[in-house]
This record gives C-alpha cells, sequence and structure tokens, in this order.
C-alpha cells in the first residue's frame, strides 16, 4: 500500500493542540508519519477543513435489540434504500439502517470508529457478527453490568474486587470494551414489571440501590485500570423531574483518574427534566450544566433530539414500556436473564409538541451551556434522538444562533417560557466542534492510546477531508454550507486507504473490533469461583463453556491489555 | 472420545448440554438428548457425493461440476428463488442473501410456512419477550398455546419451564402453574394444571375474551366462547393477572389455524394488556434450530426477516407477493436453490410441482423429499456435528455449534462461497 501526501490541507487536531492551521498530513502503512514515501498519492485538499476520522461514542447500530428494530419496521426499511453499487450493497432503513446501511452513512460523514452504546453480555456474539458487516469503522462494545446478579451479590457484600473480576471475566468473554450501566438496578426491576425510581430505591430482591451499585463500578473500572470510565445511563430517563436524579448521580463522581473522567454520563437530554408533569415538564440544563462545570470527573454526551420520526431502542425495558404507554404505537421488550433487558418503540418528535421542543432544546443548552467543550460530546443517542445522519444539522445549530432563531419561529410558540435556550448568545466554532466529534470521545474512551482521535506522527491514519473552506465561511450566517459541508466528505481515510470519496464509498472495508482485557491474580479469576460457576450450572440457559466469545468473531481484534491491581 | 456442552442443532430449543461419544467420523452415543436429537446426530442417511438426474436415474459427479452447473443454472435464471436457510448456520446463510443481491434473486427462509405471520403480527405490534432464562428464573405461570413441547421440542419444558428449578422459584413442579391451550388433547396438556379446549378456527374469539376480562370488562362475556365455558376463561384470566411473571409460548397451530397473523396480533396484544397489571410475555415457539438466525442474519443485511425480493436492485418485501409458496403457486420462478430445508415435503403440492418442472437444486447432508423434485443435490457436511458456526436459539441467544469431528464433506460455506465466486466473475 503505497502513502498518501495530503496537502495544504486545513488542520484542526485538538489533541496535537493544532487549532486550524494549513499543512500537510502524510501517511505511510496505515499510520500518519513525518514524510510520505515516494510514489505516494497526493489529495490537494486545498484549504479545507481537515479533521482525524469521527468517533462515536455512543451510538446503536450492532445487536440483538439494533437488529430487532429492524425486524419489527418495514416502514423504516423502506424510508431509506439503496440499491447494490460498486463495491457497495444494497442497504435499507431510515433510523435502523441495516449494518452496511450503517457503515457507509457514517463513512461519507467521516466516521471511522463507532461505540455501539449496549451489548448484553449473553447476546454478545449477535452484536460481533453485525460488528463484522460494519467494515468501515472500527467498532468497541459497552458491555451491559446494570442488572448483573453477581455484580449485586458482590455490591451487596460490599465487595468492590469481586465486581471488579466480574467485570473483566465478563468483558473477556464478551469480548467487550467498557462498562455500561443503563437504569443500574432498574432492568432487574422489570424482571418484575417494576423500576427504580431514585438513586436510593433498592433493587427489588437484591436490596441494594442503583447509587451503590453505580459507586462500586466506578471503583470497580479504576482498579481495572480500564481505558473509558464506567459509561452510564441514568435512572429514571425521560420523567419529568429527573435532573434531581442525575444531580444526585453526578454527586456520587468520585475523581480518581488523572487521564480522563471517572464517570461518563450518557445521552443527557433526557436525563435534565424539571417540572412534575408532562404538562409542566421544562428545562433543567442549567442545573445540570452547573453540576458538570465544576467537576472535571465527569463528561457527558447530549443525546439531542431532532424533530422528525426516529426508533428509540435501549436496555431500559421499563422506559420503552412508560413510553408506550404514552404513544400507543408498537412495543418491544426483551429481558436478558441475569443481566439485563431492552425495549423498541418508534417515536415521532414533532415541533408541535411542546414536549418535545423543550426536549431539543434542552440537548442544545447542554452543549453550549457546558464551558469546557471536552466535557459535553455530540450525539443523539442515535437512534433514540435522531439518526446520526442528523449531526450536520445539530453542528450547524450550535454554530449560528441565526439558525436557532429560524427554528424558534417554527417550534412551539411556548417553548421560550420552559427553556433558556433562546438567551443563549454562544456560537461553537470549528475547534470546538471538532473536540465534540472526534477528540474529546478518543479521550474519553481512552484509545488515543492505540493512536485514536488525533493526526500526530504516529497515529492512525484516520482522516476526514471535508468540503468547507474555514477562511471562507462563517458558520454563524452561512449555516446551509456548514450542514452540506459535515453531510458528506470530500475524503475518509481509514487507516491509509482513501474509503469513501464525494459520498461514495469505494472500497470494501475490513475494520477492527476494540476489546479490553484486564489482567487479574489468580484469587480473582472467576472462572474458577464456585459461586460464579453456579450461576452457569443452575440459572443461564447457556452453559458456561459456550458462553465466552470465540476468537473467529473478531478478525481483526485489537485486545487492550491492563493490569488490575486486585 | 466424549464432547461436553454439544449444541444440538434440530429444534429451536438449541440444548447445549449434550455429551457426544464420537469414533472416528460417526457419532455413537448421545447422552442428555431427546429423541430428537439422538436421531439427528445418530442417523446416517447422508448423501455420499453430488448426484445429477440423468434420465430416470442419478449419476454422481464431482462438486466442482455440481457447483459449476448451478451457478450456470443460477445465472441464466430470470426469477432464480434461494429457499431455505434455517438448517445452516448464520456464516452460510450471509453468503446466501449476498448471493441473491448479486443475482437479483428473492431469497426467503423456512418463516415462510411457519411464523411467517408472527412476524408479520410483530411488524404492527412489537414483541414483549425475553431469554429463556428469565422464564426458568421468574415464571409462576406458563401458558403453551398451540404449541405442543413434549413432542415438538421434547426438552423446552424440562430446561426451560414446567420442571425446570429456578433461582426465584425453587421448585418449579409445585409453584409454576401450567395452562395448555390447543384444539385437542396432547402429549403436553396432560401435565397442565389448567387445559383450555379452543373449537379448531376459535382461537382469536379467546385472545378476545381474555383480552376483554383483563379490561374488566366480564360483564360482556357469554356463556361459551368457542367451546371454552365463560368461568375456564375467567379462572385463566385470574391466574394470568395474578402471577409475578407469566410467559406465553405458542406454535403454528396459532400462526397456521384460521385468522394466521391476526392470531398472533392478538394474542401479543393480550401480552401487552396483562403487562398493565403484572409482568408478562410471550414468545414463539420457532422450529428449525437456526430458522431464528436466518431471520437475524437476512435482517441485518437486507432489514426484513423473510421473503427478501432484490429484483430490483433494492431489498423489496412484501409476504404474500415476495414469500416463496406465492412465488412458486404463480409459477413465477424459473430456477430455485434449496439450502437446509425440505420443501418437497412441507409446501402446498402445486409448489412442489412447480420445483420440479423448472430446474431446482438442493445442497443438503440428507436424502429428502426435495430430492425427487431436483436436479442436483450437493451433499453437505451437518452443522452442529461436522461442521460449526452461529446458530440462534429461539429467543435470539447465538450460540455456536460445534464440531465434533472432520469428515470428509465441505460446509455449506465452503459450497456457497464457491458458488458465489463464480457467479460473481460472471456477472462482474
Amino acid at each position: 500500500m503505497a502513502g498518501i501526501l495530503i496537502k495544504n490541507a486545513f488542520v484542526i487536531d485538538p489533541i496535537s493542540g493544532i487549532k486550524g492551521e494549513v499543512m500537510d498530513i502524510a501517511i505511510n502503512k496505515g499510520k500518519i508519519v513525518e514524510e510520505a514515501p515516494p510514489g505516494s498519492e497526493i489529495i490537494d485538499a486545498a484549504g479545507c477543513l481537515t479533521l482525524p476520522g469521527g468517533i462515536d461514542s455512543h451510538s446503536h447500530v450492532c445487536g440483538t435489540k439494533v437488529n430487532f428494530g429492524r425486524y419489527m419496521s418495514p416502514e423504516d426499511m423502506r424510508a431509506g434504500r439503496t440499491a447494490r453499487k460498486g463495491v457497495m450493497h444494497v442497504t435499507s432503513g431510515y433510523s435502523v439502517p441495516t449494518t452496511f446501511g450503517n457503515s457507509y452513512r457514517y463513512s461519507t460523514m467521516g466516521y471511522t470508529t463507532i461505540l455501539e452504546g449496549a451489548m448484553a453480555p449473553l447476546e454478545a456474539r449477535h452484536t460481533h457478527e453485525e460488528f463484522t458487516a460494519t467494515p468501515h469503522q472500527d467498532m468497541l462494545a459497552n458491555t451491559l453490568f446494570d442488572g448483573n446478579w453477581s455484580i449485586m451479590e458482590a455490591v451487596q457484600e460490599k465487595d468492590t474486587r469481586r465486581a471488579a473480576a466480574v467485570v473483566a471475566w465478563v468483558l473477556a468473554a464478551a469480548k467487550g470494551f467498557a462498562i455500561k450501566l443503563t437504569n443500574p438496578g432498574g432492568t432487574e426491576a422489570w424482571g418484575w414489571g417494576e423500576d427504580v425510581h431514585s438513586v436510593h430505591d433498592p433493587v427489588p430482591k437484591f436490596g441494594v440501590t442503583p447509587a451503590e451499585i453505580i459507586s462500586t463500578m466506578i471503583r470497580a473500572n479504576e482498579l481495572l485500570n480500564l481505558p473509558h470510565s464506567v459509561h452510564l445511563h441514568c435512572n429514571n430517563l425521560g420523567v419529568p423531574g429527573n435532573y434531581q436524579t442525575t444531580l444526585d448521580t453526578i454527586e456520587l463522581a468520585p475523581d480518581l483518574n488523572r487521564e480522563r473522567q471517572s464517570l461518563y454520563l450518557t445521552h443527557v437530554q433526557f436525563h435534565s427534566y424539571g417540572g412534575s408533569t408532562w404538562r409542566d415538564i421544562c428545562s433543567k440544563s442549567e442545573d445540570i450544566t452547573r453540576a458538570v462545570n465544576n467537576r472535571p470527573q465527569v463528561v457527558m454526551d447530549m443525546g439531542q433530539i431532532m424533530f422528525g420520526r426516529t426508533t428509540t431502542m435501549t436496555a431500559d425495558g421499563p422506559m420503552e414500556f412508560k413510553l408506550y404507554m404514552l404513544h400507543h404505537n408498537k412495543w418491544s421488550n426483551h429481558d436478558v436473564e441475569l443481566e439485563t433487558g431492552s425495549g423498541i418503540i418508534p417515536v415521532y418528535y414533532g415541533r408541535k409538541s411542546l414536549v418535545n421542543c423543550v426536549m431539543w432544546s434542552i440537548g442544545l443548552e447542554l452543549a453550549l451551556l457546558t464551558r469546557n467543550p471536552w466535557q459535553c460530546l455530540l450525539s443523539t443517542d442515535s437512534p433514540n434522538g435522531a439518526p446520526f445522519v442528523k449531526y450536520p444539522e445539530i453542528i450547524a445549530l450550535l454554530m449560528s444562533r441565526r439558525l436557532r432563531e429560524n427554528e424558534r419561529r417554527m417550534i412551539d410558540p411556548r417553548t421560550e417560557h420552559f427553556v433558556p435556550l433562546f438567551a443563549i448568545e454562544r456560537e461553537l466554532d470549528w475547534y470546538e466542534i471538532a473536540v465534540m466529534t472526534r477528540a474529546a470521545q478518543a479521550k474519553a474512551l481512552g484509545i488515543t492510546r492505540i493512536g485514536k482521535g488525533y493526526l500526530a506522527p504516529g497515529a492512525e491514519a484516520d482522516v476526514a477531508i471535508f468540503s468547507i473552506r474555514p477562511d471562507q465561511v462563517d458558520p454563524s450566517v452561512d449555516y446551509q454550507q456548514v450542514m452540506a459541508g459535515f453531510s458528506r466528505t470530500r475524503y475518509t481515510i481509514k487507516r491509509g486507504r482513501i474509503v469513501a470519496r464525494d459520498g461514495e464509498v469505494v472500497v470494501e472495508g475490513a475494520n477492527s473490533t476494540i476489546w479490553t482485557k484486564a489482567i487479574v491474580p489468580d484469587a480473582y479469576d472467576m472462572s474458577l469461583d464456585p459461586e460464579f460457576r453456579k450461576k452457569f450450572e443452575q440459572y443461564y440457559t447457556v452453559r458456561m463453556s459456550n458462553y465466552p466469545v470465540q476468537d473467529v468473531y473478531l478478525p481483526r481484534g485489537v485486545r487492550i491489555e491492563t493490569e488490575a491491581q486486585l | 472420545m466424549k464432547v461436553e456442552d454439544v449444541v444440538c442443532p434440530f429444534c429451536g430449543c438449541l440444548c447445549d448440554d449434550l455429551v457426544v461419544e464420537v469414533e472416528g467420523t460417526r457419532v455413537v452415543n448421545v447422552e442428555n438428548g431427546c429423541t430428537l436429537a439422538n436421531e439427528k446426530f445418530m442417523g446416517d442417511h447422508r448423501l455420499k457425493a453430488p448426484i445429477r438426474r440423468a434420465g430416470n436415474a442419478w449419476e454422481e459427479i464431482s462438486y466442482d461440476e455440481a457447483i459449476e452447473e448451478t451457478a450456470a443454472i443460477l445465472l441464466d435464471a430470470d426469477r432464480p428463488l434461494l429457499y431455505g436457510w434455517s438448517g445452516t448456520f448464520g456464516e452460510a446463510q450471509s453468503v446466501g442473501v449476498h448471493l441473491a443481491e448479486l443475482l437479483g434473486a428473492v431469497i426467503d427462509n423456512t418463516s415462510t410456512v411457519c411464523h411467517g405471520p408472527s412476524i408479520m403480527a410483530i411488524q404492527e405490534v412489537g414483541h414483549p419477550g425475553c431469554t429463556l432464562g428469565q422464564v426458568k428464573n421468574r415464571a409462576d405461570v406458563v401458558v403453551y398455546w398451540a404449541a405442543n413441547p413434549i413432542e415438538a421440542h421434547p426438552r423446552h419444558m424440562s430446561r426451560y419451564t414446567t420442571f425446570c428449578d429456578g433461582f426465584f422459584v425453587k421448585s418449579a413442579f409445585r409453584e409454576r402453574k401450567v395452562i395448555v391451550v390447543d384444539v385437542r388433547e396432547t402429549e403436553s396438556s396432560q401435565v397442565a394444571d389448567e387445559f383450555v379446549k379452543v373449537n379448531p378456527g376459535g382461537d382469536y374469539a379467546v385472545l378476545s375474551a381474555l383480552r376483554a376480562i383483563v379490561r374488566g370488562k366480564r360483564d360482556l362475556i357469554p356463556a361459551t366462547v368457542e367451546g371454552v365455558s365463560r368461568e375456564q376463561l375467567f379462572r385463566v384470566a385470574d391466574l394470568c393477572m395474578s402471577a409475578k411473571f407469566g410467559a406465553i409460548f405458542f406454535g403454528v397451530g396459532l400462526t397456521m389455524a384460521q385468522g394466521k397473523y391476526k392470531n398472533i396480533r392478538n394474542a401479543i396484544e393480550l401480552t401487552e394488556e396483562l403487562n398493565r397489571h403484572t409482568k408478562f410475555t410471550i414468545s414463539p415457539m420457532r422450529g428449525h434450530w437456526n430458522v431464528y438466525g436466518s431471520n437475524e442474519v437476512f435482517t441485518w443485511i437486507t432489514g426484513y426477516p423473510y421473503a427478501v425480493d432484490f429484483a430490483r436492485g433494492i431489498a423489496f418485501y412484501n409476504p404474500g407477493e415476495t414469500t416463496s409458496v406465492d412465488i412458486l403457486r404463480r409459477g413465477e420462478c424459473d430456477a430455485c436453490l434449496v439450502v437446509a430445508s425440505d420443501p418437497g415435503a412441507h409446501f402446498p403440492r402445486a409448489c412442489a410441482e412447480h420445483l420440479a418442472r423448472i430446474p431446482t437444486v438442493q445442497i443438503d447432508p440428507h436424502v429428502n423429499a426435495t430430492t425427487h423434485l431436483s436436479r442436483i443435490q450437493i451433499p453437505v457436511a451437518v452443522t452442529g456435528i461436522d461442521a460449526e458456526g452461529t446458530a440462534y436459539r429461539m429467543d435470539g441467544v447465538p450460540i455456536r455449534t460445534r464440531r465434533l469431528f472432520y469428515g470428509n464433506y465441505p460446509d455449506d460455506l465452503d459450497v456457497l462461497e464457491k458458488l458465489y465466486r463464480i457467479i460473481r466473475e460472471a456477472r462482474g
């Protein structure tokens, strides 16, 4: 593979401290290098915006519930379909595209790495099968521990080390990347049709509280030296007044790691509601961002909603049932033994719904009121808030007050009484957008150590070249150009290969799956632990020997090994 | 050699606790398996080599010749159908879908004649389900509706429900109530605490009556509904509503009876109503060991679980139009590749006749009814015995089947990949 020399690129590479310089980038053998080898392909970027490949740190693209979202929604499949063309397979789907659909659309937007937001360990093999069919992005899987019986028992016994040992075994077995807690305790309660309603509400039959689970897992995570922090979907998602639960949760986060946050809060828009009913719901983004601004140990992503049709899917089974009771559309639920749950319903977010307008405002406010862009990442919790193809529009909204004012005229006129959005003057700049869409993700996930998220020599050559000329575009006014520019790259380069060009994928992909293995002392090897083995002998319906995901499912697996301090 | 924790490739239960004894390239003993599993592992009716019809006889041909001729048949076809897939592993199914895409073919799996109506109902109203371990550990009420697990899924009751103790149900036999609903007495109905005998075709009405009761409208219920007394309906509804965790399992007796997908829709809506009172789940009793896998694989590649038509370049789905039975009945299909199933035994006569008229090729280890309709048959390794790959249990849990020995047959993936390469080269 010959090298590539990108000339005259307008580079923003926040991790390397480059805030917008016209420069050349040389690529050889899949890495960024000082000098391109002779005979390299030359790309004249002509002053166009050039960033590290995009990283989505929370998106639902692969696995059991995502596929069920497709399975139950032929109407969504019809809403986005393309024929086979060149190396591109057929694609279907708008809010829950097929795997190739996800991969091509992300790739043409410059995204080269995606973290799947929720994988049940028992069904991990499925996620990995779909990862292989999502060929243009390196993939990582958040692994669900919110209702894990072995974890809750360790929490009961106040044994953080044991919890860490369980995490180490399960991550290695599921080939997962990080700890995900989705409505901790709530998914187990949902096994009885119940839920937990605050961080201090005990889980039925286990007696532990969400606060205890969260605190134990944050510490267990650090004992294992995992690259990412605990990745948390708070309790009470989507409930008016839930901002208090979110603040209580933020209170629980100690500052334990110098390299990154100690707690990652996902789709915080859904967790920032004031009021007590759907009639008086209001934005509490100011309270939430005040808490986050004061705590560098917390990072969040937006979970922005955008108007239109989409599909909601989450491990938070009880929340989906509540949502179904509101929408009365169709409802799927899938509880997973000893581990977690999940639910799916389609939704329509309307400009004429005051509630939806308040939600829409809150997401933007979180990004605009968080002082440090490294603490608030751009996401829609795709497809929950909106499918990821809406990112360019969100970027434009964050960069242009004028666009926000235009939208204000389109939405429910009462909205401004419930949200502070229209009083916020801040317009984000190119640098802040670069942070919020790749650099901060790489740092928060802890994957700069494998060369992700920056463009200095030694980094993975994942590059996005957009047709936007920052010297000629005023994002505050030219928001249409911003939207169009971020919708398709001129070039997307993945591991040193041009994979997409002007909106079309041009090669067959070969991604990697990144997973974590924490090395623990024998005393903490759960495969030898009688109580842990008993779970398989008596309560799981799959034998312990058939549970771990075999290596064959990760044809290009990248293992991040850590030494546990147990 | 004894192999432990072997996965059984027969039914959708996908039991993974078998102990199988192997001598050379033969299975000589199976422990923990049901009679169906024993027959699957020990049975020996394999075709020895690829065969081609020569007048009224068969001739043996080489694998290369068989695959090349199959490619030629498919390349020559205007409306090819690739049918079956439920008896092979996911990796092979995946190549099958890409082959269909390349050919502009219709690809369909056996759901089309079993739980296709369940999928249609789910597409209307969703599916509140769970993994089987949830039922095992929690359920105090289990309902089998138009299903006879003792005969069709022999270990379902002992591994997951009636006879299986769980974490919160320490003594299943005592603490768990079993309700069987069917049109006739079966072996399963004999172990039920409550047997509800419904008139044939009466399921929809009985489901509606139960929904009305759950909604608090007892006074609307007549003295009998499709052969079921009002008293029994009240009793069943009360049992369900007072359950801590209830689970409904339904079989093809509901999907293929009068009302078809509307029956399933009604059953799902009953489940949804029950969730307003307590916890309830519903699950189809999938037949083939990997039929659910074919739905999964089709879905992540094409967006649809079965009956996918690539004729217009995009993936198009319309059950009733793009389903195998309809395409064959209309005489539309001019070549068929059957993989890992037996439509000759299960399709309506008119469809089987059409399969016999057109060039039909079967990839399957065994001689079966479809053999007699085929022009060529290519024998392959049996997944779970001498081939391995991914399967999805009836509840969506993916399990990797084991290869117990290396035999002399290529597996489905080997054959399909060769076929794909030839066709891809020809199509450019």
